[in-house]
């Protein structure tokens, strides 16, 4: 039983790494875009549009068949890790930007004014008075993003990645029990509480 | 003349005319107060001065957008910084001003509104006089020559209008700037202008020389 909670724990190393490798790169990444989403350039604005269309709009999992299985058709052959973190990455971008946008959005008009007649650049403006404020009421939401990315974490396994699930399933395949299963949910269950905890700090503390 | 306005006429998309032809001078640190019903133009016609919105025909010579300042109804205060943060932060964005130096301004700033040991609050933390109070410091901050009042105490309990109305009252006694103030409070109006103003429908339907601040000044 211990061989077999070690084992599944040793599957949660993965998962850490590819949490952190996409939250690292998606939020400031879905900041940016999200800048670019609300800029008057409406070329810009259409094109990120149009990937966060793409990208919230098609299974994560197909998106990671598209990345391992079709990129080598082209030519570029990526290692597992390297080609779940650029699913990743890619797929959370597009929620986060699109969260982002709509906390961007929410800021009340009145903010631009009182930047703009304090002589205050567009960018200026957006650095230092709107974006702070929409990180802030982009919590909740983000949360709930930061949730779903533990568990989804576990399509992985579809391309032959030795994280949380995959290993609990060859236990129970090997073993004819379902016990790994609970296991596995409880080591879900813990990761995720810990980033509930998380936010729920950080709300705490900024909420203005 | 400091403030001309020439001809100047605005309308909305939909088709409602909102500035119908206006013209006035404003004489450089005169006070002039605009009054009249809602909807009347009054807001707009500020916002048009300082560049907030677009104008139709017309046009307008006004001192650079550098040496104005705007107060409005609703504060506008940056929620996320502090009192003396909203004071230093055109200091420090714009005007390139180190951190120290800014902060030194802001804190004589907020002595001159009576808020000096509020510096370090939020504006959630401070009441609706405070918090216009510091919008005041925070729009005299770049030293301006021109300030635009938009309904300053508009949005205000009542118990907290006379407040804000001294410290623009005590800004007059001791400054030399310009003043454009869209106000409902008519004993105020009459006690601070030079000239009053009474727009309605989009056009300028009076205007009232104070007799008593003419000989004053």
């Amino acid at each position: 039983m211990d061989g077999n909670i070690i084992f599944i724990l040793k599957g949660m190393k993965l998962t850490v790494n590819l949490y952190v490798v996409t939250m690292l790169f998606s939020l400031p990444l879905g900041i940016l875009l999200s800048l670019g989403r609300v800029s008057k350039n409406t070329t810009l604005s259409n094109i990120i549009q149009i990937y966060t269309w793409i990208f919230r709009g098609t299974p994560l999992l197909l998106q990671l068949f598209f990345v391992y299985y079709g990129l080598p058709v082209v030519g570029i052959t990526l290692s597992p890790f390297a080609a779940a973190s650029l699913t990743f990455v890619i797929n959370y971008t597009a929620y986060f930007c699109e969260i982002f946008r709509g906390s961007i959005l929410g800021i009340d008009p009145g903010q631009y004014e009182a930047a703009k007649v304090l002589g205050m650049k567009y960018w200026q403006t957006m650095i230092r008075i709107i974006i702070p404020q929409a990180l802030i009421t982009a919590l909740p939401p983000l949360s709930n993003e930061a949730i779903s990315l533990i568990k989804d974490t576990s399509l992985v396994s579809a391309i032959g990645m030795a994280e949380i699930l995959r290993n609990s399933r060859e236990l129970v395949t090997r073993d004819f029990s379902i016990a790994p299963f609970f296991i596995c949910a409880v080591v879900y269950l813990g990761l995720s509480t810990i980033v509930v905890l998380f936010f729920k700090k950080m709300e705490k503390k900024v909420m203005i | 003349m400091f403030i001309e306005i020439n001809n100047l006429s605005k309308q909305y998309l939909e088709g409602d005319i909102i500035l119908k032809n206006i013209n006035l001078n404003i004489e450089k640190g005169e006070v002039v107060s605009i009054i009249g019903p809602s909807g009347g133009g009054k807001s707009t016609l500020l916002r048009c001065l300082i560049g907030l919105e677009e104008i139709d025909s017309g046009d307008i010579k006004v001192p650079d957008k550098k040496k104005m300042g705007m107060v409005f109804q609703s504060f506008n205060l940056f929620p996320h910084k502090t009192a003396i943060q909203n004071i230093m932060e055109s200091l420090i964005v714009v005007d390139k001003m180190d951190k120290s130096e800014a902060k030194k301004i802001a804190y004589d700033l907020l002595e001159k509104v009576g808020l000096k040991d509020r510096a370090d609050f939020y504006p959630k933390a401070l009441s609706g006089g405070q918090k216009q109070r510091v919008a005041i410091a925070r729009a005299l901050a770049r030293n301006p020559e021109v300030l635009l009042f938009d309904e300053p105490t508009s949005a205000l309990d009542p118990d907290m209008v006379k407040e804000v109305l001294n410290v623009i009252e005590q800004l007059r006694e001791s400054s030399n700037i310009t003043m454009v103030i869209v106000s409902h409070e008519i004993d105020f109006v009459n006690q601070i202008s030079d000239r009053i103003i009474v727009m309605e429908n989009g056009n300028i339907k009076d205007i009232v020389v104070n007799k008593k601040k003419r000989q004053v000044s």
